[in-house]
């Protein structure tokens, strides 16, 4: 197995065919991104939810002993 | 009889802490898999001889194009267990398996029309499996779109679920296509059964990347599933203790 290609500049080039590999590459890399990525700020956005009921909850047991 | 388990693995909280353990060691072949594939597809495996660099792209092409046909199947059982056993996890995977499905079906037709130019000379035809991957992608988008158009989460679920399963009729034709009707896409390179045509420097990585993508398929099943159980779970004790901790 070798490096098929001449140099570095020759490997992005890819013989005029690197813009269509090289985006194809990169395109895919962000949309599979985003599925690793949406999952983790859903779950954070439940976690921020839970904290605020849960300080309101707190609040409200504070100013029932006010009273 | 012995139906526990399969009620068992009906509870989204035994599903989702089962699944915790797996999350990482999954995630850690996935990563070596697709990068050993990558870097030997993009540079070490030889230049073809038709299509120069450009075919390249199958790398990427040929396993998001099997995952998203076997995602569909995925979606659909899901859906009919749902159906029929109303079990709400099974719900949460067809969900799941619409979103990631969909996005693997537009990153199969976007680096088709991307090959198809140097190769073809055109971005788009209207060639059998083109187009009935194109139904595909809308099947997928008509199942979320579909789960967003009820109020009533029950009602959406089942409407989905016939959506999904009406459309597998589509999956046989879409593998088929190139061998019905002989346009411009070329024949399975690679086949179970009988010789595959592509050579053995090509058929290596590529069979690196279809594992690959696999697992990734499985990972990120596990990954939006559990993020749909914490979602709808939020009022149990289990999940809160799950945030806080």
């Amino acid at each position: 197995m070798l490096f098929q290609f001449e140099s570095l500049t020759d490997f992005m080039y890819m013989s005029g065919h690197g813009p269509y590999v090289w985006g194809s590459y990169i395109v895919t890399a962000i949309a599979l991104g985003a599925l690793v990525v949406l999952p983790l700020l859903k779950q954070r956005q439940s976690f921020i939810r839970l904290k605020r009921q849960q300080r309101i909850e707190a609040g409200q047991s504070q100013s029932l002993i006010i009273k | 009889m012995g139906w526990q388990w399969f009620h068992r693995l009906g509870s989204p909280r035994w599903f989702y802490e089962k699944t915790s353990r797996w999350m990482f060691w999954l995630a850690l072949v996935t990563v070596v898999l697709l990068i050993v594939g990558t870097v030997w597809g993009l540079a070490f495996a030889p230049m073809d001889s038709k299509q120069g660099n450009s075919y390249r792209i199958i790398f990427i092409h040929v396993p998001t194009a099997f995952l998203a046909l076997a995602g569909y199947y995925v979606m659909a059982i899901a859906g009919a267990v749902g159906i029929i056993w109303q079990i709400k996890l099974s719900y949460m995977v067809m969900r799941s398996a619409a979103t990631i499905g969909a996005v693997l079906t537009f990153i199969a037709l976007l680096t088709g029309a991307v090959w198809g130019k140097p190769t073809w000379g055109t971005w788009w035809v209207w060639d059998a499996r083109i187009t009935s991957m194109l139904v595909l992608f809308f099947l997928y988008l008509g199942v979320i779109a579909l789960q967003g158009a009820y109020q009533n989460g029950v009602t959406a679920n089942k409407a989905s679920a016939i959506l999904a399963l009406v459309g597998t009729v589509n999956i046989p034709i879409i593998y088929k296509s190139v061998d019905w009707w002989f346009t411009l896409h070329q024949p399975a390179t690679l086949k179970f059964m009988g010789e595959s045509s592509i050579d053995i420097s090509m058929a290596y990585p590529l069979l690196v990347m279809i594992s690959g993508f696999y697992c990734l398929y499985a990972w990120l099943m596990l990954h939006w599933t559990r993020a749909e159980i914490v979602e709808s779970e939020q009022k149990t004790v289990w999940v809160r203790d799950l945030l806080k901790g």
